[in-house]
């Protein structure tokens, strides 16, 4: 709905030759049926969604950026919507797809930094730790058939070094210089990762300028999108969540484009 | 009737009259790759791509799907990345676990046959992943041993797996099998030559599959260790 | 020995405010073998004395590794230890699992503690029959830890438990404020030469009775043992050994287990609460 999945029509191969394919139900001792489409299954939907999240990685830090908009369907009904956590003051985090499922594993990670300041032994969540046990958490939960509907992205510093990761509802979960989640893999992703393979040692402002410009872009081509968003920037001085920051939208030349009615 | 002819995991249902539009929840993906062993004399060489997929997205570029278990063995390991990253950490832990019971590293040889062991156990729920061990055995010969996604396993001399392993196994099978040829002879693989077909192999390969791409990294295994090598692919 | 009322259970006080079953798992640590772990800024090592039960047997492993940064030496109940030594590693592991990063030392060893105190106050129970040294590597830099079967840990800058180790701790005070810059060679020689205090004079150290264990950030926790000793042991050979009088301490069987000599050792401690007994 909202969140635009990767391509859904998606199938994956079989898992040999002439085998069933992965989530088939398999019936012993080889017969493979396709489930009954109206059979026991636990409700997966997400309801209230949020769309894209982009980052990027700089010289010295990480940019992140989201808009505010909770959509119901195709309903934009809250306009209102932080999705950016500050951790700590080394990590972030940015989540997308079903905004009541990062609520309640928000209010987990919450109370477990809180009882892991309490230990007071100097040590806190790190980027890549967060990263790693949010991994195990979308993998436990997609493993029950119960998974979290939501793509998160942990950025922060680490041992002195930008990190940015990945993790997705089944699990899946990379590092790398520039992620953006939902439509923004299509629209902002090629222009992110453009701007930063020409300009390796890109700075702060030139960073926040380049997620400026594709949560602009997004919010004119996504039609879940808003034009409302918060930035979140991470660099070894600490982290802060800016905003709301209201990008201006110009519709002027937006009766011209025709033909498509 | 339609629907029910459809494939079971399709996300988008196209009844939806009377119902809002569902996504219909799939535990799988696949995101591409191919691993590449070839078995030589006194060493083993493993090399798979770089590039993470979903769909037509690419998801990142530099993400090799190889990991060196022990001292002497690599294993490669694509398909579905989320049970890659799971499969991988629960072999490393009962490898340490061994380590410390047992004083010693495991040889490729057990590693193989744990891996099974660790795939079968998800017979019915399985790690969709495609797995390829190589390395030393016992006697210092290289060796490599290819597994299906719940556990099935044989040694081989060289062995292709993932998205583009069907482009490339006829071809090692004509390059190093010496099959279909009129009159060829069997000589021992050198490294360099091994090493060099891989580049080749996989060049190819990113030619022909979208799924395969951006870098491939090569592991040279021998009895003094493993060496690593990334050699440059098309990014498009 | 004489007997006593007091001493059925280790959930009995004494009216003194003693509970002797524990204080008797103290002195099973004094029983065991000694080992000597230090810091500097940039390492820490861990040095232990084997024995071999008899002529028959191989030494025993006094030195356990338990995750990539992290081991322990060992004195007392050896079979106690390799359970505490099983549960720190599975800690280990499960650190690793869940956030791909070793665990903190000072997390490790209050675990260890919690799980120690457990049975020091259940009726039928007995303490760990272990003392360990803990020496690791982590994100905070080197440490030296020590616990005892009274569950009470100490972080330190050096430390010895085990038989005669009050001769060692004796020469560690002496060095104390040196260790900090030490090089790692130097480091390995104030070790073995604490380790060596507390043989009787006929006795040295050599590569079948003495075992060593090195961590620094930049290396794995590295065990050596037998042969691979023998250069680090070359190091002080041929040294005046101290003169230090071995007064008759603990593990000397004529000594009579009196008040005074169930005190547990004062840990040559870092940390600003060290200096309490187990009473606290």
């Amino acid at each position: 709905m909202a969140t635009p999945a990767f391509p859904t029509s998606f199938v994956p191969g079989p898992l040999w030759g002439n085998g069933p394919t992965p989530g088939q139900v398999y019936n012993f001792p080889g017969a493979a049926t396709a489930p009954d489409q109206w059979g026991t299954q636990r409700t997966l939907n997400p309801s209230v969604t949020t769309t894209s999240v982009l980052a990027v990685k700089y010289k010295d830090g990480v940019v992140m950026a989201a808009d505010m908009l909770g959509s119901y369907g195709s309903l934009a009904r809250y306009r209102n919507c932080p999705r950016l956590q500050k951790i700590n003051d080394k990590t972030i985090l940015g989540c997308s797809g079903d905004y009541a499922d990062f609520q309640f594993l928000s209010n987990i990670i919450n109370q477990r930094v809180v009882e892991e300041e309490c230990l007071n032994d100097g040590f806190s969540y790190t980027p890549p730790g967060l990263h790693s046990w949010l991994t195990r958490v979308m993998y436990n939960r997609r493993s029950q058939f119960n998974p979290l509907w939501n793509t998160y992205l942990v950025g922060g510093i680490h041992q002195e070094k930008p990190f940015l990761g990945y993790v997705d509802k089944i699990g899946i979960a990379y590092e790398a210089d520039t992620i953006a989640t939902g439509f923004g893999a299509y629209l902002a992703l090629p222009i992110l990762r453009d701007a930063v393979e020409k300009n390796k040692k890109m700075e702060e402002k030139q960073a926040v300028e380049l997620i400026d410009r594709c949560m602009k872009l997004l919010f004119y081509r996504d039609a879940r999108s808003l034009n409302k968003y918060q930035v979140a920037v991470v660099t070894k001085k600490g982290s802060e969540i800016r905003g709301p920051i209201v990008s201006e939208a110009n519709w002027e030349i937006a009766h011209m484009v025709k033909g498509y009615e | 009737m339609e629907a029910m002819a459809m494939m079971p995991y399709q996300q988008e249902q196209t009844n939806h009259i009377e119902r809002p539009i569902q996504h219909r929840f799939s535990p799988y993906d696949f995101n591409g790759g191919t691993v590449l062993a070839i078995a030589g004399e006194d060493f083993a060489v493993i090399a798979s791509d770089t590039r993470l997929m979903t769909g037509f997205s690419i998801l990142a570029r530099d993400v090799p799907k190889t990991t060196q278990y022990t001292t002497n063995t690599v294993v490669g390991s694509c398909g579905f990345h989320g049970d890659v990253l799971t499969l991988t950490k629960v072999i490393q832990t009962r490898l340490k676990m061994f380590t410390y019971l047992h004083q010693k590293e495991m040889d490729t040889s057990s590693v193989a046959a744990m891996l099974s062991t660790v795939l079968y156990y998800r017979r019915f729920f399985p790690y969709y992943v495609y797995n390829i061990v190589a390395g030393i055995d016992t006697e210092g010969k290289g060796c490599v041993y290819s597994f299906d996604p719940v556990g099935s396993y044989e040694r081989e001399t060289y062995r292709a797996g993932g998205s583009a392993s069907s482009m490339l196994q006829p071809l090692l099978d004509n390059q190093i099998g010496m099959k279909n040829q009129e009159g060829a002879k069997q000589v021992p693989l050198a490294k360099a030559k091994a090493v060099a077909l891989v580049k080749d192999v996989f060049t190819s390969a990113a030619e022909r599959d979208i799924h395969t791409g951006d870098a491939v990294c090569i592991h040279v295994i021998t009895k003094q260790g493993t060496t690593k090598e990334t050699y440059p692919l098309r990014r498009d | 020995m004489f007997r006593n009322q007091y001493d059925n259970d280790v959930t009995i006080w004494s009216p003194q405010g003693r509970i002797h079953q524990l204080e008797y798992a103290m002195e099973a640590v004094k029983q065991g073998s000694a080992a000597v772990g230090i810091k500097s800024k940039t390492h820490a090592i861990l040095i232990a004395l084997k024995r071999a039960p008899s002529e028959l047997s191989a030494h025993q492993k006094k030195i356990l590794p338990i995750d990539d940064h992290v081991a322990v030496a060992i004195a007392g109940l050896t079979a106690d230890a390799r359970l505490l030594c099983n549960f720190m590693r599975s800690e280990c592991l499960d650190s690793r699992w869940a956030y791909d990063q070793a665990l903190p030392i000072s997390r490790l060893v209050s675990m260890v503690g919690n799980k120690s105190q457990i049975p020091t106050q259940r009726y039928g129970r007995r303490p760990f029959g272990v003392g360990l040294l803990i020496a690791g590597y982590d994100s905070a830099g080197p440490h030296i830890y020590q616990t005892c079967p009274s569950a009470n840990y100490y972080d330190c800058k050096a430390m010895a438990i085990g038989a005669r180790s009050q001769s060692a701790r004796t020469y560690l005070e002496k060095y104390l404020d040196t260790f900090a810059e030490c090089s790692l060679e130097e480091l390995v020689k104030h070790g073995l030469r604490a380790l060596r205090d507390t043989l009787p004079s006929e006795m040295n150290l050599n590569t079948k009775n003495c075992s060593l264990g090195i961590v620094s950030v930049d290396m794995k926790f590295k065990i050596y043992d037998d042969e691979k000793v023998a250069s680090y042991l070359a190091l002080i050979e041929g040294e005046e050994r101290s003169t230090a009088a071995p007064d008759g301490e603990e593990g000397d069987a004529a000594a009579p287990a009196t008040r005074t000599d169930l005190q547990p050792p004062v840990p040559v401690s870092a940390a600003a609460d060290g200096e309490e007994g187990m009473e606290s």
